[in-house]
């Protein structure tokens, strides 16, 4: 991967809330690095909710507006139209929501916004579960992962939803999956997102130590290996169409990304083995793809 | 200029005259003329604004909330299930402090559907912070909303402006539409002291913990009872521009009155010929129309009502389990007097059965013939 230049400005000031090891804070830091000053940032109930900061504090340099659960993409949708009754194109709406407020609940206001292709980013920070309301599973959340809500013994039969593939199929100029443990990755796509207009959204995985039952100075290793097994992988697509992978990884047996976590802890041979080939069919799919 | 209107039209002409700026709204009958034509008064630049064409009124008082956050004036028009469907953003646009203006068409709530109106939309939504205002005519509506952009932003809350499914929403009035240089002389440009923008970075609405939200509520609930006045005020200017003005509330020939009938939206004008009828056979009736919902204008009631001896109130709406909703805020008005007014509730026109003059004046008769009401709900035209 090209070695990129990373902004030295800090928007993140010390002493958010998030816990020891948090993915997202690391993300949030990366995102305004690399979009800079003239950004607003919309937050839907999530984690990212609690870790900018409550009244009448903010752990971050540029404004913020707390929204309800559903509406990261309406909301800013209004404030781009605001904005642009002003006057002011030159500020960059951002809206940063958990795997369910897109995956889930916010789907619908995030399907509208992109049909219509409002102008903003839209920055999906996947940790594969509701872990603010203490880790119930999403249609994020992977096949078989533990979860409060999906317990060992009554477990998720259903692989994670393609949110990269509905996206795409909205026919949105610019979506690109991005990953914590790659932030030279997520700071190119950014910059390159905000030379875009229209919606562009990104998918960034972001682990929770918390809820995949991992040490808090796991989460980056655990997040690299979430790419270099291809559970996850580096790709953007261009127009809904033009795929390309930006990283080729190792292809590390999903095995060695899977004992990593506590979550998985109750798998046996035979179901890593379906993961395995799930992955195998996710990354062929992906290599068509490219292909056209 | 002097035209033959709807309701809906009015409503279009009176956000147009308001110069919004944001509209994000989503289509629902009776209320889709008014989304129709602000698309088109939009498309024909007959309107310098954005309109955000929403998949959903929940997104809709979203969106809306999140430009006039950003310091745009902002509207959004609903009724029925798309008022309801909103109700989570009511209560964060309230709580917002956000001059918002929506204009709900009341409409009945499913099942079964019903498209005629009914005041259960709207009275649902009493607690979510909101000022409610019910209109009468169409006149009365275009005046409303640019009355309401003046109060809204001079309260910090936002405002839902009512009118009757049908009744006004598809009935042509002659409506006096005012000239925009009259009034922009009445309703100056939205300056908001703050405003969500990277030179000033702020972090809006955050979590707030016991510690404040208490005193939050406690600037809400102070703002409300201030806004009576405030709307008071407003509608007096209104009547310097404009020469005319609405009242909060509107007492017809109340001053010798045994009975007083207490109307709202539509109700009120046949109500008004009812009376006069009456009159002329020498019964004494008067007639209180409610405006205000909310803020529920208390002093100004007891001010009317203070003395007359029975009041029956006309729901067109019911809360199950108790009865009419406007005849239980103006009994719990009373509550604490020693003179109170014995009060009838009566409920009839739910879902858009038409309340007939003869309907209205079974209501009053059943008023003046009985010491007290003979039951808590007194149903009016009903087939049992
Ligand atoms: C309408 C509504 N339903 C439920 C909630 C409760 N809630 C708050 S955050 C959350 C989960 C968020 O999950 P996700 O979007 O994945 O973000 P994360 O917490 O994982 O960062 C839920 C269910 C809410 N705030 N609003
Ligand atoms: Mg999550």
């Amino acid at each position: 991967m090209k070695k990129i230049h990373i902004p030295k400005e800090e928007y993140m000031v010390p002493g958010n809330l998030a816990c020891a090891g948090c993915g997202s804070p690391i993300g949030l830091r990366f995102a305004l690095k690399a979009l800079g000053e003239k950004t607003v940032i919309v937050i839907p109930a999530s984690c990212m909710s609690i870790i900018v900061g409550g009244f009448p504090y903010s752990a971050v340099g540029v404004p913020i507006l707390h929204v309800a659960f559903a509406t990261a993409a309406c909301s800013a949708s209004g404030i781009r139209a605001s904005l642009d009754m002003q006057g002011d194109r030159e500020t960059t709406v951002v809206a940063w929501a958990g795997d369910g407020g897109t995956f889930d609940i916010g789907i619908q206001a995030l399907s509208g916004a992109a049909e219509r292709n409002d102008d903003f980013i839209y920055i999906c920070s996947d940790n594969e579960a509701y872990m603010n309301t203490g880790i119930q599973r999403s249609s994020a959340t992977p096949y078989l992962a533990w979860t409060t809500t999906t317990p060992v013994g009554n477990p998720k039969e259903r692989p994670k939803k393609d949110i990269m593939a509905i996206m795409a199929d909205h026919g949105i100029p610019y979506a690109a999956t991005a990953c914590v443990a790659y932030p030279e990755d997520f700071i190119r796509k950014l910059k390159k997102a905000k030379g875009i207009k229209g919606t562009r959204f990104i998918h960034l995985l972001s682990p929770c130590p918390a809820g995949w039952r991992i040490a808090s100075d796991e989460v980056i290793r655990v997040a690299r290996l979430a790419v270099e097994t291809k559970v996850f992988s580096l790709y953007e697509i261009q127009d809904g169409e033009a795929y390309t992978i930006n990283y080729q990884p190792k292809g590390i047996p999903v095995e060695e990304y899977l004992n990593t976590q506590g979550r998985f802890r109750h798998l046996t041979g035979e179901e890593m083995a379906i993961i395995q080939e799930n992955v195998d069919h996710q990354w062929s799919r992906l290599l068509k793809r490219c292909e056209g | 200029m002097k035209r033959v209107i709807s309701g809906n039209k009015a409503v279009a002409y009176g956000v147009m005259l308001s110069r919004v700026q944001v509209i994000s709204a989503y289509p629902i009958t009776p209320q889709t003329t008014i989304v129709e034509e602000l698309s088109r008064f939009c498309a024909e630049g007959k309107m310098e604004a954005k309109f955000i064409k929403v998949e959903s009124e929940h997104s809709a008082m979203a969106s809306i909330i999140a430009s006039s956050v950003t310091g745009s004036r902002s509207f959004t028009a609903t009724s029925s299930h798309g008022l309801a469907f909103m109700h989570e953003m009511l209560h964060w646009a309230a709580g917002a402090r956000l001059p918002i203006v929506l204009v709900n068409v009341n409409r009945a709530m499913g099942p079964g559907w019903n498209i005629w109106t009914d005041q259960a939309d709207s009275l649902s939504q009493r607690d979510t912070g909101w000022i409610q205002l019910y209109c009468e005519d169409n006149q009365e509506v275009l005046d409303t909303i640019i009355q309401a952009f003046r109060i809204a932003e001079t309260v910090n809350l936002p405002v839902m402006v009512v009118l009757d499914a049908f009744f006004l929403s598809h009935t042509s009035e002659v409506v006096e539409i005012p000239h925009q240089e009259e009034v922009d002389g009445f309703l100056p440009r939205f300056e908001p002291q703050l405003r969500l923008n990277p030179d000033d970075p702020r972090a809006y609405y955050g979590m707030i913990s016991p510690n404040y939200y208490m005193e939050f509520r406690y600037k809400m609930q102070r703002t409300m009872e201030e806004t009576v006045e405030v709307a008071r005020s407003v509608d007096e200017k209104f009547g310097h521009h404009f020469g005319r003005t609405h009242g909060l509330i509107e007492p017809y020939l109340c001053e010798d009155a045994d009975v007083v009938m207490v109307t709202s939206g539509t109700v009120t004008s046949t109500s008004r010929v009812v009376i006069e009828q009456l009159r002329e056979d020498g019964l004494k009736v008067g007639l209180l129309k409610m405006k205000m919902f909310r803020p529920f204008p208390m002093k100004e009631i007891k001010g009317v009502l203070k003395g007359v001896e029975k009041v029956g109130v006309i729901d067109r709406n019911i809360s199950f389990g108790h009865g009419g909703i406007f005849a239980q805020e103006i009994r719990s008005t009373f509550c604490n007097e020693d003179q109170r007014p014995m009060v009838f509730g009566f409920v009839m026109g739910l879902g858009g059965r038409d309340v007939t003059p003869e309907a209205v004046e079974e209501a009053i008769r059943y008023t003046l013939d009985n010491p007290s009401p003979k039951e808590e709900v007194i149903w009016i035209d009903l087939k049992r």
